[in-house]
């Protein structure tokens, strides 16, 4: 199971990476691992203003329909298009190839509020039961 | 992400509930009872049993026996099919219905002798099928012979050559839609040449007490020509490309057999049965909806629950719907208004809002190809062979490979191992 150093993580699996302003989001290696092969993607179009919390996206394994959600408020600046063809991108490379969105972060002090590496470690540790 | 959830505590579990957890099986609730979902991925395990061979825990799967002198005539009265076709050592894939029509439970029905047959029913209906068919048994004895039957099944092109390497019966000569008992990995098994995938296989039922040795043997068998576990997700999968329903899905108490396409499996003409008057009557007056197979013709995949409509009209349900690993396109079964329900007919299907193109194709999705297959010679006319939903040619004959397995198959004879599932 990787979970970088680098990046901050929410309680829904989601990871993200800041900079200069600008939140690059995707889901992490424990949620690809738990939704097994993913078929399908949905992301929202660029220029689509994003609350915290808010449905980000959607994505399909074969057996189940997973919601995204915005791990951080903004607005969508890029989508990444490559996992139309191929989402199964995000089971093989989920902290890299298989990113989902970045977003121009309206406020950087949401990012307080997510976990460091540590902390998500803990978190599947302990509570996923 | 939602998270997944492990499955409550409480559950019914097989035999074999130890070797799925020590090959790493993600575990889910089906039915009552604890079952592996996948062990390497649901991807990976449904090419496994297109491309070679994979093997199945169904031990959830129930057998019922029917015996005694009247054990024929209450499985006629029980069943929609023509239970008069069947000779010693041959399985059916039928009906229990209620007067009304509609289905107690899909199942495959065995004639181990003139007053001994069994069902294997769906592992979430044995409960409600034991019920029914005690109550309209007649004279004949019936016994639950779930608890100590355990079932696997073998399915997938070298399924053949796997299941030769742990027994002397002359599988050559066990045609689709047929069993036989004997001894596999040296213990006394009912063989039957049926499955729920599309591909040719077997579906074994032995004592449960021995599921562990012959689930061992197989794997060792097979490891060297790619045979490896499948779960409930592949199984799912492989049924669905296959154009076969499931019960709880497609099939339920309020659905009727002509609706879900299943005509090839009910006799009206032939002997009574439990719902032939209400059938008939539906029949005569036509189905209101019908089930079809749907292709996607646009980004999304159908999943069950979502509305399908024609020029924005509401004209049915999907049941099931999924990405299709063979084909690479999302496929799936919807119920829809029946004067719409031909194939070439494009309706659309709602996405979580966005109204997602989808064409009425005929079923099966995916038929699998048979070249060096010995043509399987007195197809049983009409036979059994697996329902394609949606106006899809059921195969006859022959190739009727498969079965409708989701019913199971029973069995049961007495000192044999039964069991049976589906």
């Amino acid at each position: 199971m990787q979970i970088p150093e680098t990046l901050r993580y929410s309680e829904e699996h989601e990871w993200v990476l800041v900079d200069d302003g600008v939140a690059t989001i995707g889901i992490t290696d424990h949620a690809q691992e738990e939704l097994g092969d993913i078929v399908f993607v949905e992301l929202p179009a660029i220029g689509a203003e994003l609350a915290k919390a808010a449905t980000l996206g959607v994505v399909e394994s074969v057996k189940a329909v997973s919601d995204v959600y915005a791990p951080i408020g903004g607005t969508v600046t890029a989508v990444n298009g490559a996992l139309a063809d191929k989402p199964e991108t995000i089971n093989e490379d989920p902290y890299g190839a298989g990113w989902l969105v970045k977003v121009a972060v309206a406020d950087p002090g949401e990012l307080d509020g997510l976990m460091t590496a540590a902390q998500y470690r803990d978190f599947l540790a302990g509570g996923k039961a | 992400m939602n998270d997944t959830s492990a499955p409550p505590a409480g559950l019914a579990r097989t035999p074999l509930s130890e070797q799925h957890r020590a090959l790493g099986a993600k575990l889910v609730e089906f039915g009552g009872w604890e079952m592996p979902l996948s062990y390497r991925g649901i991807v990976d395990e449904h090419r496994a049993v297109r491309a070679a061979a994979g093997l199945f825990d169904v031990s959830h799967m129930g057998e019922i026996e029917l015996i005694g002198p009247q054990a024929a005539a209450a499985c006629q009265r029980l069943t929609t099919n023509d239970v008069r076709r069947l000779g010693n050592g041959h399985v059916q894939y039928t009906l229990l219905c209620r007067e009304d029509g509609g289905i107690v439970d899909d199942v495959t029905l065995y004639r181990v002798d003139d007053q001994r047959y069994f069902f294997c029913v769906n592992a979430a209906n044995i409960a409600k099928g034991l019920a029914w068919i005690e109550e309209h048994a007649g004279a004949a004895a019936v016994v639950d012979r779930s608890a100590a039957t355990a079932s696997l099944a073998l399915q997938g092109p070298a399924a053949a050559d796997i299941l030769a390497r742990l027994t002397s019966l002359p599988l050559s000569d066990l045609r689709s839609f047929r069993f036989a008992r004997g001894e596999v990995a040296g213990m006394p098994a009912f063989v039957s040449r049926t499955g729920y995938t599309g591909e040719d296989g077997f579906e074994l039922y032995v004592d449960a007490a021995r599921v562990v040795d012959l689930w061992g043997a197989l794997l060792g068998a097979g490891a060297p020509v790619g045979l490896e576990p499948v779960g409930l997700g592949a199984r799912d999968t492989l049924r669905l490309e296959a154009g076969f329903p499931l019960y709880g899905h497609e099939l339920d108490d309020q659905t009727s057999p002509l609706a879900a396409g299943l005509q090839r499996w009910v006799r009206l003409d032939g002997e009574d049965f439990i719902g032939r008057a209400a059938l008939r009557r539906e029949r005569e007056q036509g189905s209101p909806r019908r089930l079809v197979g749907l292709e996607m013709r646009g980004p999304g995949i159908a999943r069950r629950g979502y509305r399908v409509s024609f020029e924005g009209a509401a004209v049915g349900i999907v049941t099931s719907g999924t990405m299709s690993p063979t084909l690479g396109r999302a496929v799936a079964l919807a119920y829809v208004s029946a004067a719409l329900a031909n194939p070439g007919t494009m309706l659309a299907v709602d996405v979580r809002g966005r109204s997602i193109p989808a064409e009425i194709v005929a079923t099966p999705f995916y038929r699998r190809p048979r070249p060096a297959e010995p043509a399987a010679p007195e197809a049983q006319p009409e036979g059994e062979a697996a329902p394609a939903p949606g106006g899809g040619e059921p195969r006859v004959g022959a190739a009727a490979d498969a079965p409708a397995a989701a019913a199971g198959d029973t069995a049961a004879a007495p000192g044999a191992p039964r069991e049976g599932e589906s």
